[in-house]
């Protein structure tokens, strides 16, 4: 590898390097930047020609018993999604990992990550043409059932359903890749030497591919305590959580530095939570 | 192979098979509903191609879906140019702070985009850019770009820096060792990046509802915006379209870059 010993290089890898990083933070880094000190304003700047600096807008949250509550009612939401998409995804992600071979794996695999790379929007409205009353599963059910009617469209059942179908495959791509790097050797010395299935998955499979199931729980954590569309479009009045509240601060309600300290205490619960989750994260490194 | 492996193979199969049935059954009522002629979404289905005529009528939605697509187009192209030129530094340069520079690429994908798409709006709108498509177009290529450069860069891990050297020994000049010896090499990363950024900003969302101007916005915007007054069988066919298009795109993005891995 080339030394940047010479000035030509450094100069060759700024010119390479400056406009992707201009970007980023032209559109990452000052607008996150920007939204911290917005957060400690009485009012935004280009509304309002009266405005100071204050603490006010995060003493709101702690005053206002609503806004905590919201934020632990994201909090559980993000930790039930993650925990069903770890208990459906990771013995799926073993089956595929250490059972299924060449060609067969590698289209499932493609057909389990395929709509994750789809639009979330438009499989979120596809769950409420499932859920709805007399809609599909309100019919099927109908039939087999006579007089029993489920309409579960507008419920924290419907929120978790569509939540769980968006991040599945995160989890599974993740442990997946953790899974096959396991060597098969260890997996038939454990059972050659007689461990049941229960001692194999506790103290081989899951320790060794904790990496990559951590990975993925994070993965889905962080964008479920930020969600707000999904909760807006399947849960209804039962769909009131953190993210929503900060979406009406932007679109609805206009009070856009309570907003802002509402996103910077959203990020720094995520940041607590990567932090949290590194040691895992990198140990296997 | 013993027994009761076998029982336990064909058992794990079944699982995956229902997992697939809870990710794509959804999809296949929702598409399947476009078609049905019921405005209300009644049984018995009978066929029709009204609704996606209804689309074709609808300028609001095709205007939309036009501006979603070139706003996706530009989006490609200058993410993957940068986001290449980017890798290609990271991988061939050592320096000092490269690996903050790198670090640096993961909270643009870690932040929860509801978070980096507020933060976007108030700085756009204090310097000036507003809400619209430039602001979008700005927001959009810095999503895509981590994506690009960590998909070219995972591409170049498989590439042997003393090519390049035994090109420059021979007396090519960077440009002529990078267009005729590592492009080629890197090629089918670059083609998976780009397509991964076309996915990033078509099925943008959440960036884009902050930052779209409204009456000019993008179409998961226009859809979100009507999804709330009330479903229509319209609405279905234009998912189904969009479902279609970016599965598409994946599909072809599997082609040049092996989602699980090597083996």
């Amino acid at each position: 590898m080339a030394q940047a010993t010479s000035r030509r290089d450094a100069l060759r890898a700024g010119v390479l390097l400056a406009p992707a990083y201009l970007w980023l933070t032209v559109a990452v880094f000052l607008p996150l930047s920007a939204m911290l000190f917005f957060s400690f304003l009485s009012a935004a700047p280009f509304t309002s020609a009266n405005w100071h600096v204050t603490g006010l807008n995060y003493a709101e949250f702690l005053t206002r018993s609503i806004y905590p509550d919201l934020l632990g009612r994201s909090l559980l939401l993000a930790a039930i999604v993650t925990l069903a998409c770890v208990l459906i995804g990771y013995p799926c992600a073993y089956v595929l990992a250490r059972q299924v071979k060449g060609r067969a794996r590698e289209a499932l695999f493609l057909l389990i990550i395929l709509p994750f790379w789809s639009n979330s929007l438009v499989r979120i409205f596809s769950w409420a043409i499932v859920l709805r009353g007399n809609g599909i599963i309100d019919h099927t059910l109908g039939a087999l059932l006579p007089f029993v009617s489920v309409n579960l469209m507008f419920s924290y059942t419907a929120v978790v359903i569509g939540l769980v179908h968006s991040y599945l495959p995160y989890v599974i791509l993740t442990s997946y890749l953790a899974l096959q790097a396991i060597d098969e050797s260890i997996l038939e010395a454990a059972r050659s030497l007689g461990a049941p299935f229960r001692t194999i998955l506790f103290r081989l499979l899951l320790p060794l591919s904790l990496q990559g199931l951590a990975a993925g729980a994070v993965l889905i954590f962080v964008p479920v305590a930020g969600s707000f569309m999904e909760p807006r479009i399947l849960g209804g009045k039962h769909g009131i959580f953190y993210g929503t509240l900060i979406e009406d601060q932007f679109v609805a309600t206009f009070n856009w530095p309570l907003g802002a300290a509402l996103s910077f205490i959203l990020l720094a619960v995520v940041l607590v939570i990567l932090a949290a989750a590194s040691p895992i994260l990198k140990r296997a490194r | 192979m013993s027994q009761p492996r076998g029982i336990s193979r064909v058992l794990g199969r079944g699982y995956v098979g229902l997992v697939l049935f809870f990710l794509y059954a959804p999809i296949l009522v929702m598409a399947l509903m476009s078609f049905n002629a019921s405005e209300f979404y009644a049984f018995p289905l009978s066929f029709t191609l009204d609704w996606y005529r209804r689309l074709w009528g609808n300028a609001g939605i095709v205007a939309s879906a036009w501006r979603s697509l070139w706003i996706a187009v530009a989006t490609t192209a200058i993410a993957t140019v940068l986001g290449t030129a980017a890798a290609l530094a990271l991988f061939r340069y050592e320096f000092r702070g490269k690996r903050l520079l790198q670090a640096l690429l993961f909270p643009p994908i870690a932040i929860p985009w509801l978070i980096i798409g507020t933060a976007m709006l108030i700085f756009f709108f204090w310097v000036g850019i507003g809400r619209g498509t430039p602001a979008v177009i700005l927001g959009h290529v810095a999503l895509a770009l981590p994506y690009v450069i960590v998909v070219v860069a995972a591409r170049l891990q498989t590439f042997d820096p003393q090519l390049e050297e035994a090109a420059r020994s021979l007396g090519a000049g960077q440009w002529v060792v990078t267009r005729d010896v590592t492009l080629p090499w890197i090629a089918s990363g670059v083609v998976a990046g780009a397509l991964f950024a076309f996915a990033v900003s078509f099925d943008q969302f959440v960036v884009s509802y902050f930052l779209a101007q409204p009456g000019d916005a993008t179409l998961p915007v226009v859809i979100y915006t009507a999804i709330r007054k009330g479903f229509t069988p319209e609405i279905n066919a234009i998912s189904t379209i969009i479902i279609a298009v970016s599965m598409a795109v994946m599909l072809a993005a599997s082609r040049f870059f092996k989602f699980g891995g090597e083996r």
